[in-house]
């Protein structure tokens, strides 16, 4: 007889070889990496010959005083408040999302998303609004409370506008796990609460690796927030040394060494995430869990969302508002509608582009890094987060130098531009498909190849679907964060060309706040328009 | 996506058209924002006939650009927002012909030629006017490390400006005496803030009572509110805590159409172009026949209060830098 194949997948597991398939990557996939891991690896190189460009004892003198240390201190810690209170927002929000009968989950996602769109120094004026004399306690109150500042001060404003990153993560992770492996747990006599910890908890970690090394990234290279709020930290040298002594040598040392810490970052996060077995190995198919009932804690839970959004949404436009109050209505309408046509089209016109090229190219580099993993793969991988934490005008420079050198052409012109924003936030785009491919395993597709399906078609129709939801997640975040983007807008963009973000810079280089609200409310309330498109759309599947 | 392709492409296609016809165009990057300064070139397109395609960005930046695309470089014109770039930058100029710096008032003037100021401000100090006595004002910045104003002054360490004034402390009176004060004022608690506005917000929360500041900030708090709670003066007549910086124009050596650059200059400096920068910008004009806008200094007190240095001597910021690093301020 031949019942011998048909049983054999319900006999207990031996020796699965889970990651790695019978057969290696294909070339083309490889090829592509390949392309990708030199379009990322350049930067490095420029900083590098920049940076031996330098006089070795100033080298000496910028790189090894004992401040540093202090700077290195100050940005540990900031590092460190900010994963604990992003991790403390953005757990509860994405099970809220994902788990529970909260009930309007799209409009909750939205919000949840929508503060990535709100630019750094309206989120820390937001904060440091509300106290001072011009301030809203003030103005509404006659409070003149003390300004939120350093460590704290800090920490807290860019808590409020980076946890989306990894309420993404994390979103798609639970949303993507299947609701066998913890009924399981359950039946066999653990609390919900443990089953979270021990079966839930630990299957999140590699989208937690993802959401706290983009913030990390983040919170190393900013310079913005913490300057307003007074906290002293390492970007403060390389802000310096770049904006008041225009130079790049030195500043490439600067950058050389951030880039050292958050390799550092990279290597703990890799470690943390990777090695693991997500994928489901039993038999049948894998089903979202049933969502659990609130009861009770309903309250709890909108008390939380209502304080949330409140502080991370309703404050800065409040501030926004009050700032545009002060204009006089002839300053507030000198732009004409077909002016900010124009430049919404322009913020499309790249933001659209990088976004879809990020998210369509995270998917082979994903299945790469989850299924062959080798050293090149690994390299990969951490060359794209990286290349994500090369301050962006040292990327930039980069693209420049590049550019001029190999494909003088193709110097300032859109196509440039899309790409090099493309590979600088490529990382973004990278987390949420790698965490559903490591959910997925080989498993489905073999048995779609089993049944006859070749090797492409059974990764698009099997893998193909359930890639749809972080993919769009991933191209989301790499949509908004390239709205606000400044560095590398500046000097790789067409001559003329506006976005809302140079054009909110166009008032706030000459100090002029509140005239910038306008086109800062703006780029919220556009921004705010796409993030609601690609909520619905990842929901209507 | 197909569809914003095809909007981008005509809207490129639509904006490039016209300049394929015109005759003449110049390339113009601006550190200064487009808010001040757009009207300005838009101005001086239709006097001119000449098409300005500008490349908005921080100083900073396109300072930083324009060494990396060296002889490459598209730019027929560098607009710095701090004197700090065009010193940078000055070997990298073509020199401006004699009559652009001959037409300036002499204390903005760039005797090497190889840029030209548009506008000028001065250093001054910022107080409260709810906890600031007439009579306890100083006479000097350097009085500011004094115990009695221990905790009471902010300044901006990072900002250009700031170390433009420590660069001219520097070559007026040397490296040991500027390291001694940056010292005595950091020992006397003085709080860093990010730049001028910040420091003029301080003010008004009360969390501090004087800062060290550019003059043309605080008109913009006050033109909103005219009960804003803070003031501004200078110090004592020649006083380095009143020094004039510029922002200023150059052409880099690789231009390509240096005559096209050279007519923008003109304009830049010509009266009304002067008068509208003052006029929008709360700066000083630089040329001597237009009058400063009212609530600046008169022409004459400007050149009487502010200390002599050679503007083309504030060059040497990795200097200034060291000391500051050396400081444990940046």
């Amino acid at each position: 007889m031949t019942a011998q194949p048909e049983a054999a997948p319900l006999a207990p597991p031996r020796r699965f070889r889970l990651r790695i398939p019978v057969h290696g990557p294909h070339p083309a996939l490889l090829a592509l990496a390949g392309l990708v891991a030199v379009g990322l690896l350049l930067p490095f190189a420029y900083l590098l010959l920049r940076a031996l460009e330098a006089d070795p004892a100033a080298v000496v003198g910028i790189v090894l005083r004992p401040r540093n240390l202090m700077l290195l201190g100050n940005t540990l810690a900031l590092v460190g408040l900010v994963l604990a209170l992003s991790t403390l927002v953005a757990l509860p929000l994405a099970w809220l999302t994902a788990r529970s009968d909260l009930g309007a989950r799209r409009l909750v996602t939205v919000l949840s998303v929508l503060p990535l769109a709100i630019p750094g120094y309206v989120m820390a004026y937001a904060l440091i609004g509300v106290s001072g004399y011009a301030g809203l306690a003030n103005t509404l109150f006659g409070l003149r409370l003390p300004r939120p500042e350093g460590l704290s001060g800090a920490a807290f404003a860019l808590t409020l506008y980076i946890f989306p990153y990894l309420f993404l993560n994390l979103r798609a992770a639970l949303l993507g796990t299947d609701a066998a492996l913890e009924e399981t747990a359950r039946s066999l006599g653990l609390s919900p609460g443990r089953v979270f910890l021990r079966v839930t908890l630990p299957q999140l970690i590699p989208a937690f690796a993802s959401g706290w090394l983009v913030i990390t990234l983040y919170v190393l290279g900013d310079f913005g927030v913490v300057a307003l709020m007074r906290y002293e930290v390492f970007s403060y040298a390389i802000f310096t040394q770049y904006s008041a002594a225009f130079d790049r040598t030195y500043a490439a040392w600067l950058s050389l060494m951030l880039l050292a810490v958050g390799a550092v970052a990279v290597g703990a996060a890799t470690y943390l995430g990777g090695r693991r077995r997500l994928a489901r190995i039993g038999t049948g198919v894998a089903r979202r869990a049933a969502p659990v009932p609130l009861g009770r804690l309903r309250p709890v839970a909108i008390a939380f969302l209502v304080l949330l959004f409140g502080t991370a949404l309703g404050l800065p436009t409040v501030t926004l508002a009050y700032w545009m109050s002060f204009l006089t209505t002839q300053s507030a309408a000198a732009d004409d509608l077909g002016e900010l046509a124009t430049v919404f089209a322009s913020s499309l016109s790249v933001a659209g582009p990088a976004a879809v090229a990020a998210g369509v190219l995270a998917v082979p580099l994903a299945v790469l890094m989850v299924r062959y993993p080798s050293g090149f793969s690994r390299l990969l991988e951490r060359t794209t987060y990286l290349g994500y934490g090369v301050p962006p005008l040292a990327f930039a420079l980069a693209m420049v130098f590049l550019t001029l050198s190999l494909a003088p052409f193709a110097y300032q012109t859109r196509a440039l531009l899309v790409l090099a924003f493309t590979l600088h936030f490529l990382a973004l785009a990278l987390g949420p498909p790698r965490t559903a491919l490591m959910q997925m395993g080989v498993r489905p597709e073999q048995a779609a190849r089993a049944l006859g399906y070749g090797r492409w078609s059974a990764f698009l129709h099997v893998s193909g679907p359930r890639l749809r939801r972080p993919v769009a997640a991933g191209a989301l975040l790499v949509f908004v964060v390239v709205v606000k983007e400044l560095p590398i807008t500046f000097l790789l963009a067409p001559p003329g060309f506006t976005t809302l973000a140079t054009r909110v810079f166009s008032y706030t280089s000459e100090g002029l706040l509140y005239e910038a609200a306008p086109y800062a409310a703006l780029l919220v309330v556009f921004s705010s328009l796409f993030v609601g498109l690609m909520v619905r759309y990842e929901g209507s599947r | 996506m197909k569809q914003h392709f095809l909007a981008a492409a005509l809207a490129l296609g639509l904006a490039t058209a016209p300049t394929a016809l015109s005759a003449e165009e110049i390339t113009l990057y601006s550190g200064r924002g487009e808010a001040l300064v757009g009207a300005l070139i838009k101005q001086f397109e239709t006097e001119s006939g000449i098409k300005v395609n500008t490349r908005f960005g921080g100083s900073a930046e396109l300072a930083a650009l324009l060494q990396e695309e060296g002889a490459r470089s598209p730019a027929d014109v560098f607009w710095g927002q701090e004197g700090g770039s065009l010193s940078v930058l000055a070997p990298r100029f073509a020199p401006l012909p004699p009559a652009v710096n001959a037409a300036v008032a002499a204390p903005f003037r760039n005797d090497a030629n190889s840029w030209v100021a548009t506008s000028a401000r001065t250093r001054t100090l910022a107080y409260s006017k709810e906890r600031v006595k007439a009579a306890d004002l100083p006479a000097s910045v350097k009085d500011l490390a004094n115990p009695k104003y221990k905790g009471r002054v902010a300044w901006a360490p990072t900002n250009g400006s700031f170390q433009a004034f420590v660069t001219a402390f520097r070559a007026l009176e040397g490296d040991a005496a500027a390291k001694a004060w940056l010292v005595a004022m950091k020992d006397n608690g003085t709080k860093a803030y990010r730049n001028n506005g910040t420091q003029i917000e301080a003010i008004a929360n009360g969390e501090v009572d004087f800062g060290l500041v550019n003059n043309y900030y605080l008109g913009r708090y006050t033109a909103r509110d005219a009960n804003y709670p803070v003031s501004q003066t200078h110090f004592a007549a020649g006083d380095l805590g009143n020094l004039a910086l510029v922002a200023g124009v150059g052409i880099p050596a690789s231009a390509d159409n240096k005559a096209g650059a050279e007519k923008f200059i003109a304009f830049l400096i010509s009266k009304p172009a002067q008068t509208f920068i003052t006029d929008k910008g709360n700066e000083y004009p630089v040329i001597p026949g237009v009058p400063p806008k009212a609530g600046l200094e008169p022409y004459e007190t400007l050149v009487k209060i502010t200390p002599k240095v050679d503007i083309s001597a504030l060059a040497d910021l990795e200097g200034t830098l060291k000391l500051l690093r050396e400081v444990g301020l940046i």
